[in-house]
Formats: C-alpha cells, sequence, structure tokens
C-alpha cells in the first residue's frame, strides 16, 4: 500500500496534484457560478498557444505562458463586447486561433514535438522541482486574494451590476481573477494537460454545489473534493498503470456521477415525505 | 384602504436635480433634454411603455449609462464627482435564483463596502442586517436559501439589501412586475411605511391602476418627459396619447381615478 511512497517523482506528483485539485476547485466555484467554464477549456487553449511561443522565444515558461493567457482573457472581453458578437463565439475564436498558432509552430520545428506531450495530456510524474514551486506559490497568492476578496467577489459573482452600482470595482475584479485563472491553469498543464483541465475546474464545484446551498460552504468542499480527486486519482494511476491525469478525471467524474445519484434520490424521497405529510 | 395616506412632500433643497440630460447606452440615446427636481420624502412612480427610458432614468441616476449632455446632483453633489448612496432593488427576474446564497449572505452584501480594510463582515454590519431583517419581518428566514421563498419575501430580501447601506434614497425597477397581488400590496404597503420614515422612493411600473394611481407623484415619459403631478392631474387621454401613442379611457369613480387600460379602443368603437 505504501509502495509508490519510496518513489520521490511520486511523492513530487502527489503533492503536485492535490494542489493542482485544489486549487482548481477553489477558482473553479467562480468560474461554474457565473456559467463560463468554457472560458476554463479556452484559456486551457490557448495558453498551450503560448507555451509554444514561449518554447521559441526561450522566455520563462511560467511567466510567457501566463501573460499569453492574460493576454487571450483580455481579448476575449474586449471582443465580447461587442454586441454581435456572444462570449461563447469570442472564446472560440481567440482560444482556438491560440491554441492553432501553437500547433503551427510546433509543426514548422518539428525537432522538439516531443516535449509538448506534457502540456496536451499532462505528464504529473514529469513534475520538477520547479513546477512544484510554481504551484505553491500560484496556490498561496490565489488562497490569500480569494480570502482577501471574498466579499468583493461573492457580490460581483452574485449580481454583478448592481455591486457596480455600490462602488464594488467589477472591472478590476474580472481583470484580477482573470490573471489568477491564467497562472492556476499554467501551473495545472504539467498535471493534467490542456484537454483535461476543464473538468477539474468544472467537477469539484458542481459536485459541492450538489451538496451545499451556502456559497461559503461550497468553496470549501469544492477545494477539499479538488484535493481529495487530485490525491487518489495518482494514487489510483500507479496500480493500474493508467495516465495520471485521466485517472483523475474519471476518478472525479465517477465520484459526480455518485453523488448526483445520491443527491436525486434524496430529493424524491424528500418529495415523497412531503407529499405524505400533506395527504395527512 | 388599500395603500395609507401619502407622506407629506418637503420641498426646499431638492435631493436629485436633473438637467437637461440627455443620455442612453453607446452611441444610442434613450432620453433626451429630461430636466426634473426630486425632494426629500418624495414617492414617485414612473410610467410609460417598454423602451420609453423609465429604467434608463433610474440607471442614469445610478451613473450606469453614457451621459451626452447636462447633468445630474445628488444633494447639490454632481453624480459624476461623487457616487452617491443609493439604495437599488433590481428587477427580480435579473436574478440568479440558483445562486448558493441565504438570505443573510444577500443582505449583508449591501454592507460590502462599509469596510473593505477586512474580507469579513463586521459586528457592526451583522447588527444592521439583522435590524433590517427584523423591520422587514424576515429575519427568522436568515438562513435560508433564496429560492425557498415566496415572492413577497424574496423581494423583501432585495429591498433589504438595498437599505442596510442607509440611503436616503431608494430606487425600485418594476418592483411589482411579476408578482401576484398579494405581494403585489404587501410591497406597496412596506414602501409607503419606508417613505413615512423620510426615505425617497423612485420606482418604475407598468401597471396604472394599481400601483401608479395610489402614489403620490407619478410621471409620464415617453423618452422625455410627458407629464408630472399627482395621478389626478396627470392621468387625462390627452397625456396617455402622448405616453403610449393609445386613447386610454380615464374614469373619476368615488374620487378616485380609474385608467381603462385598453389598447384597442378604436377598434370596438367601430364594433359597437
Amino acid at each position: 500500500m505504501f509502495e509508490p511512497f519510496q518513489y520521490e517523482f511520486f511523492i513530487r506528483g502527489m503533492v503536485a496534484a492535490t494542489l493542482v485539485g485544489g486549487l482548481c476547485g477553489l477558482i473553479g466555484v467562480y468560474i461554474v457560478l457565473r456559467q463560463m467554464a468554457y472560458i476554463g477549456h479556452g484559456l486551457s487553449h490557448a495558453i498551450f498557444g503560448g507555451a509554444v511561443v514561449s518554447y521559441v522565444l526561450s522566455i520563462n515558461f511560467f511567466l510567457g505562458a501566463s501573460a499569453w493567457g492574460f493576454l487571450s482573457a483580455l481579448i476575449i472581453t474586449f471582443t465580447a463586447r461587442r454586441k454581435e458578437i456572444a462570449a461563447d463565439a469570442a472564446i472560440g475564436i481567440v482560444t482556438t486561433a491560440s491554441f492553432a498558432l501553437g500547433l503551427a509552430l510546433i509543426s514548422r520545428y518539428k525537432t522538439f514535438t516531443r516535449n509538448f506531450d506534457a502540456a496536451l495530456f499532462g505528464n504529473i510524474l514529469g513534475v520538477s522541482g520547479q513546477d512544484l514551486a510554481a504551484i505553491i506559490v500560484v496556490s498561496l497568492i490565489s488562497v490569500v486574494a480569494i480570502i482577501l476578496g471574498y466579499k468583493l467577489l461573492l457580490f460581483t459573482a452574485f449580481d454583478r451590476e448592481v455591486a457596480h452600482f455600490h462602488g464594488v470595482p467589477t472591472g478590476w475584479i474580472d481583470t484580477g481573477f482573470s490573471l489568477i485563472l491564467a497562472a492556476t491553469i499554467v501551473v495545472s498543464l504539467q498535471v493534467l494537460g490542456v484537454t483535461l483541465i476543464a473538468s477539474a475546474i468544472v467537477i469539484p464545484p458542481i459536485v459541492a454545489r450538489l451538496l451545499t446551498n451556502s456559497f461559503m460552504k461550497m468553496i470549501i468542499l469544492s477545494s477539499i473534493i479538488g484535493s481529495l480527486c487530485g490525491l487518489c486519482g495518482i494514487y489510483l494511476s500507479f496500480y493500474i498503470d493508467v495516465s495520471s491525469g485521466a485517472t483523475i478525471v474519471l476518478f472525479s467524474t465517477a465520484l459526480f456521477s455518485i453523488v448526483m445519484a445520491y443527491t436525486s434520490l434524496r430529493n424524491k424521497s424528500r418529495l415523497r415525505r412531503m407529499s405524505n405529510l400533506s395527504e395527512m | 384602504m388599500l395603500h395609507p395616506t401619502p407622506h407629506e412632500q418637503n420641498q426646499g433643497i431638492p435631493i436629485i436635480e436633473i438637467q437637461a440630460l440627455s443620455c442612453g447606452y453607446g452611441n444610442q440615446p434613450v432620453l433626451s433634454n429630461v430636466t426634473l427636481d426630486i425632494y426629500r420624502g418624495d414617492f414617485v412612480g414612473f410610467l410609460g411603455p417598454s423602451g420609453s427610458g423609465k429604467t434608463t432614468l433610474l440607471r442614469a441616476i445610478l451613473g450606469a449609462t453614457n451621459i451626452y449632455s447636462g447633468e445630474i446632483l445628488i444633494d447639490q453633489i454632481p453624480i459624476s464627482a461623487k457616487r452617491p448612496r443609493i439604495g437599488y432593488v433590481p428587477q427580480l427576474e435579473t436574478i440568479d435564483w440558483n445562486f448558493p446564497v441565504t438570505v443573510e449572505e444577500v443582505v449583508l452584501m449591501g454592507r460590502t463596502m462599509d469596510n473593505i480594510i477586512f474580507p469579513w463582515y463586521s459586528a457592526a454590519d451583522k447588527e444592521i442586517t439583522y435590524e433590517i431583517l427584523h423591520r422587514l419581518g424576515i429575519y427568522n428566514l436568515r438562513k435560508r436559501h433564496i429560492q425557498e421563498l415566496s415572492g413577497g419575501q424574496q423581494q423583501r430580501v432585495f429591498l433589504a439589501r438595498a437599505l442596510v447601506s442607509n440611503p436616503s434614497l431608494l430606487l425600485l425597477d418594476e418592483p411589482t412586475t411579476g408578482v401576484d397581488i398579494k405581494t403585489r400590496d404587501e410591497v406597496m404597503h412596506l414602501l409607503h411605511d419606508l417613505n413615512h420614515q423620510g426615505i425617497t422612493i423612485l420606482l418604475t411600473t407598468h401597471e396604472i391602476n394599481a400601483v401608479a394611481a395610489h402614489l403620490p407623484t407619478v410621471i409620464c415619459m415617453n423618452n422625455a418627459i410627458i407629464a408630472k403631478g399627482s395621478p389626478a392631474n396627470v392621468f387625462t387621454p390627452e397625456n396617455f396619447l402622448k405616453t403610449y401613442g393609445a386613447e386610454l379611457l380615464v374614469i373619476q369613480h368615488q374620487g378616485m381615478t380609474l385608467v381603462a387600460e385598453s389598447p384597442h379602443l378604436d377598434n370596438n368603437k367601430e364594433r359597437l
């Protein structure tokens, strides 16, 4: 049972998966409540382009890709200001273009194709000390920002317009949040890969939402569920010999299905009890 | 009696001064050359067809439109210079009722900007929140999710959120649209009570007989102000023709002004 723990790479990967799971779960609450799930999926693709460009230009991966992701988020916001263009269409245009740019650069310079498999599908066992340090820094900053901005973020997420009338700087809140989201996706790339990040951002908050009606409880639950999925997913992947990213996603999907079934049954039995009471 | 008597109006310096205001969204003008004074203690209803600029006028006062010319002053300070303290109650249909928040969490939002140094709500925030919840009779519902409430209770929650920041001015966007008759009367009673306590209230409405006729002041709008005054003075066929582009029948009955809200009077006449 403790066999995997004798490998340093496994421990490092496990810590990374737990932190990334919790971080995505935390940030995901705001994404899901503002019905922006698609932006998580889109931005991870955009950031892939940023990662390749950073590599080609020999810029630090974390800084280059984060800046690229943030810039993409700003361009999406700017594009969606046109009344004729809905936000989801803007996301589709900007992020896919960015992803295509990454692919174009890779196919042009075929020599480094192999390096980007990790960015696409995640390679948790290849997590370096530097990757882990970046994950820890982004996690700390995100937790502090979400605690400090708790009231502002809640008001903005629930009722953006009235928050603005009350003097909440909603524009700055959105910009700050885009920065944190971009950084979160960049540090999660190594663990989950472009193609799998969306589920880490969406599933834990949805599971938490099914279990609670309170915003505060949803944030705490979602972070815990995200961490647990990361931890259990990677531990399982060692035994069943399946890629870690895929195992984490499948594990959280299984958890979602169980909670979904449980809450549906619970609601049904509540309804039955209520109708029994009203018949009495 | 359906509604308490209107509050005595105080004249003097207006709480809101709108001077030759033209405003809209982007490059699309909605209101042109609106001049209007609202006094402390006023209770005003804005009437007009959809797209007539009722809501836009409220939003202009809140600083949420593009102002092309003219000015809005609140307590003699231009709104562009200082954000005024206004309680705003949005239309209930704009609310995401599935959002995971309790009654108490929603009402506390109204205190967000009162202490921004601490990320949590202060004891004073909670005290005033509980006081308002008591005043509006929803204190015992404070732990409930917002979806588990009746229409009248939901309206009270958002009224409470507007009131916790201690505003002297309250704006409501169609507070009686989409609610049942009982809720509508409940809300109007509550607003009359608040007005009696000295709060200046502005609201928009589509309901001429049920809402506007019971207010001390009504303003008919159609991208500009058509008429302002007491319902008895404003409710005339000429004013309604200018406001709605349709002839509405006005009936005086036992001191009440009733309006037959039938848009096809001409056709009916022909059939008769």
